[in-house]
């Protein structure tokens, strides 16, 4: 289903410190580089707290966990928790519609939203204090019907006990969540059929009723001192058990993606030498939380040749830039890239030492490919005036023409 | 009738303690690092011996898939992942346990990861189960502090994680593959198979998935023994089952019950009866959404089991998630409803699953009111039948099951419509 980002957007979008450190704690159930996997429950965190997902709040997740836009606004637009658009300052409803709850009574359910907040879903009712959306099973069957609203279930609804709901939350009431008929939990509403033993002392509330009573939070937005995520699985020497056990997860087979904000970033601050600070943009985004950890972005131990920085220019001496795709191995991204760095010239790559051809590969996405194509020799022939003969197929064919 | 002593899940109401202390005076935890000691190949023999099949709805031998996994590591860790995303319209069983008796499946994961050579398992929680979430969650910390989980989880030697991770309210995402995706924090599209994860899953490493109940089972069937657990229900079909009843009888419940229980029982004993009696029972979904419909004087004998409801009845036990429709509902809409959903969750990658589920809503969307023709009802047939096996998950064939259950099952009642919409009349159709 096609889903798209609201019109209007807020200018900005950051976590509180509270809900950063739920956040960071998030991550450390997942191995080194895959932060990835975070994604939901940090973004559910920035629509806890927001009421909405935002598109700053995309791209700060974006950012903290190295992902790029693209990725997480697929996350955002695919997964129907996520509201894209503002949502009532008191609550969101959502009414469960499908089978089980429909032949009990969902639909009467729906006509009360209709009534009383706005006829149509995902639009704040005038008061701006809900909105309400029909959604697909909530996995409440057997007490339905039933509507989530904030964090809980209210369960074996009427159209009247409903309406009395909505009531009492806009009038800022407290609420107890559950089964709104005097049932305890999923058990048979005459009486129970198995398990009797331990009626007679049973709690108050059923599990998630009691929680919710105990904290409160239910429509609350959610400032991140609520329910803190500990996280006993990082030991007291810092190393999770599980995972030390285990061999190493083996590397991502993409490392994530530069956040573009952060390269534009990176840019800004330096402009006279943007090529050096591009390339830092382009080396993995390393979550914050998680490069305390790891200290520095991998520099490949296992090859240690140590990388030197070659000399770069700012632009192209008189007389213009060399076509750099009369290398072999070279097409008009890789040009563009190269220019980027600094180099605009056969000589320029024909000088180039070990440590050198180290730095620029550490920034190429293209791992080893220097040496495999021999650019080096092929920049060497270049430079003096001779032609080798994939330059020559390249001018006489034209195959870069078309494309420009 | 199960006696409550056979019970597995005896705090499936949370009426009793639900903290770690309570879960040990129900006799969980117990024994625990004996049971681990006993190896590998013990737990997943006892396991093929028990017949456990998997309670997530396909119903494959849960010893079976386990036994999959590479018995020595590649280099590569294994995984075991929980799939707790329960999200099959009229299931509401897995819940139960998360929330009221949570320890029976941080144990079974513990048990099952060892079997597995796994250190570390995610449970892939349903996004809106949120207080569902911070419930599991408290009994994780709990068992973290009290040494069952963690380094030397137990006392076994062996160490253990349990990571909670929920999704954000996708259906697909109950697919394990899809499930997968969705925990690398990609969306949730499944994966061609093979390779089964079994050989390359989550962060490609081998990874075993399995439902709540399956996971939640395993302690007590190891402490109890394979005889045990096998000696309730039919051959190839053991166990006990949780039930989610749901829709028109008097109580709907989740009740806990021996396999093979008859229909009529199951009904009688824990729900108070159809509503209106046994002869106001129009037809049931046995098995969550994806099953086929039953017409209802076929059901009153029908035996709860995998084997019977396939074989007998063409339809399945699925999830166990009853639902039960009285003879004042409108059956097509029922269906129609499900078509909805099918076309809302449909995660878009294959084609015919992508446009066949919102062309079979459409169609479902006349048929409620009467306004096709009669040849559309075989077109429709047809039209299930192009979605159904050609598709990368099972959701394309989800999606065309409950429509041919109808078509096979309530024919007239289609044509009925049709004819009265086309003569004018009204007042043939019971149901509206």
């Amino acid at each position: 289903m096609l889903r798209r980002l609201h019109s209007e957007q807020p200018d900005s979008f950051a976590f509180t410190p509270a809900n950063q450190a739920w956040a960071e704690a998030q991550m450390t159930k997942y191995p080194e580089g895959r932060q990835a996997s975070a994604v939901i429950p940090i973004l559910w965190r920035a629509q806890e707290q927001e009421g909405w997902v935002t598109k700053p709040a995309i791209e700060y997740v974006a950012d903290m966990l190295g992902m790029a836009y693209i990725r997480v606004l697929e996350v955002a637009s695919f997964y129907f928790m996520f509201q894209l658009q503002p949502t009532g300052s008191v609550a969101h409803i959502q009414v469960c519609g499908t089978t089980s709850c429909m032949i009990c009574g969902a639909e009467d359910l729906i006509a009360v939203c209709k009534d009383k907040i706005a006829p149509k879903p995902h639009t704040v009712s005038e008061d701006g204090k809900f909105s309400w959306e029909e959604v697909e099973c909530l996995g409440s069957c057997t007490n339905a019907p039933m509507a989530q609203i904030g964090k809980d279930y209210y369960e074996d609804l009427t159209a009247a006990s409903f309406t009395k709901l909505i009531d009492d939350l806009a009038a800022g009431k407290d609420v107890v969540p559950g089964p709104q008929n005097g049932r305890y939990a999923a058990e048979p509403k005459s009486g129970l059929t198995s398990l009797k033993d331990y009626e007679a002392d049973k709690p108050q509330y059923n599990a998630s009723a009691e929680l919710a009573t105990e904290l409160g939070d239910g429509v609350k937005r959610i400032q991140g001192d609520e329910v803190p995520l500990l996280t006993p699985w990082v030991g007291k020497d810092g190393v999770v058990a599980g995972r030390a056990a285990a061999e190493p997860t083996p590397e991502a087979p993409e490392r994530p993606k530069p956040a573009a904000k952060q390269a534009e970033a990176a840019k800004a601050e330096t402009p006279s030498k943007p090529p050096a600070k591009k390339s830092d943009a382009a080396t993995p985004a390393q979550p914050e939380a998680a490069a305390a950890k790891v200290t520095e972005p991998k520099a490949d131990a296992a090859d240690a040749v140590e990388e030197k920085e070659p000399e770069t220019l700012t632009a192209a001496r008189e007389g213009g830039a060399d076509d750099l795709k009369l290398l072999k191995g070279v097409g008009p991204k890789l040009e563009q890239t190269l220019n980027e760095l600094g180099f605009f010239h056969f000589d320029q790559i024909a000088k180039w030492t070990e440590a050198e051809v180290a730095w620029v590969d550490a920034r190429l996405k293209f791992k080893g490919r220097i040496e495999r194509d021999g650019w080096i020799e092929q920049s060497k022939k270049l430079a003096a005036g001779e032609e080798t003969e994939f330059a020559k197929s390249a001018k006489t064919d034209g195959r870069y023409k078309d494309k420009s | 009738m199960l006696k409550d002593q056979d019970r597995i899940f005896t705090n499936l109401y949370g009426m009793h303690e639900r903290t770690l202390a309570g879960a040990q005076k129900r006799g969980h935890w117990d024994g625990t690092a004996g049971l681990i000691e006993k190896g590998r190949d013990w737990i997943i023999q006892t396991m093929k011996d028990s017949g456990l099949r998997g309670r997530g709805g396909a119903g494959f031998p849960t010893g079976l898939k386990w036994s999959f996994m590479p018995k020595e590591s590649d280099g590569r860790p294994a995984y075991l992942v929980i799939n707790a995303d329960e999200s099959e319209p009229g299931t509401c069983k897995d819940r139960e346990i998360m929330r009221h008796d949570p320890h029976t499946l941080i144990e079974g994961a513990l048990i099952a990861s060892f079997a597995m050579n796994a250190h570390t398992c995610y449970i892939y929680l349903r996004g809106e189960y949120i207080r569902e979430r911070e419930a599991l969650q408290a009994a994780i910390d709990e068992c973290y502090d009290k040494g069952l989980l963690g380094k030397d989880a137990a006392g076994s030697g062996w160490d253990f994680d349990v990571f909670l991770h929920h999704g954000a309210g996708a259906y697909i995402c109950g697919e394990e593959t899809a499930l997968i995706e969705s925990l690398e924090g990609k969306k949730g599209m499944p994966r061609m198979k093979p390779p089964f994860p079994a050989g390359a899953g989550l962060y490609g490493c081998p990874t075993t998935v399995n439902n709540v109940e399956s996971i939640a089972v395993v302690p007590t069937i190891l402490r109890r023994g394979a005889e045990w657990f096998a000696g309730f229900g039919r051959q190839n079909n053991a166990g006990t089952k949780l039930f989610a009843i749901s829709g028109h009888v008097n109580n709907p419940c989740v009740v806990e019950e021996a396999m093979s229980i008859s229909f009529e029982e199951l009904i009688d004993k824990h729900c108070g009866g159809i509503r209106g009696g046994w002869d106001n029972l129009l037809a049931v979904i046995p098995g969550g959404s994806s099953v086929p419909c039953v017409r209802g004087e076929k059901m009153r004998d029908a035996i709860m089991d995998f084997d019977y409801l396939r074989g007998e009845l063409g339809s399945g036990l699925g999830t166990a998630a009853v639902i039960v429709m009285d003879k004042q509902t409108d059956i097509v809409k029922a269906i129609w409803r499900l078509s909805k959903f099918y076309k809302h969750e449909s995660c878009g990658q294959c084609t015919p699953c992508r446009e066949g589920t919102g062309w079979m809503m459409r169609v479902m969307d006349r048929l409620v009111r009467g306004e096709a023709e009669l040849e559309e009802i075989d077109m429709l047939w047809d039209v299930t039948k192009q979605v159904e096996g050609h598709t990368i998950c099972a959701l394309g064939d989800a999606a065309a099951w409950p429509i041919q259950g109808l078509i096979r099952n309530f024919r007239e009642e289609i044509e009925d419509r049709i004819k009265a919409q086309k003569t004018g009349r009204v007042g043939v159709m019971a149901a509206e």
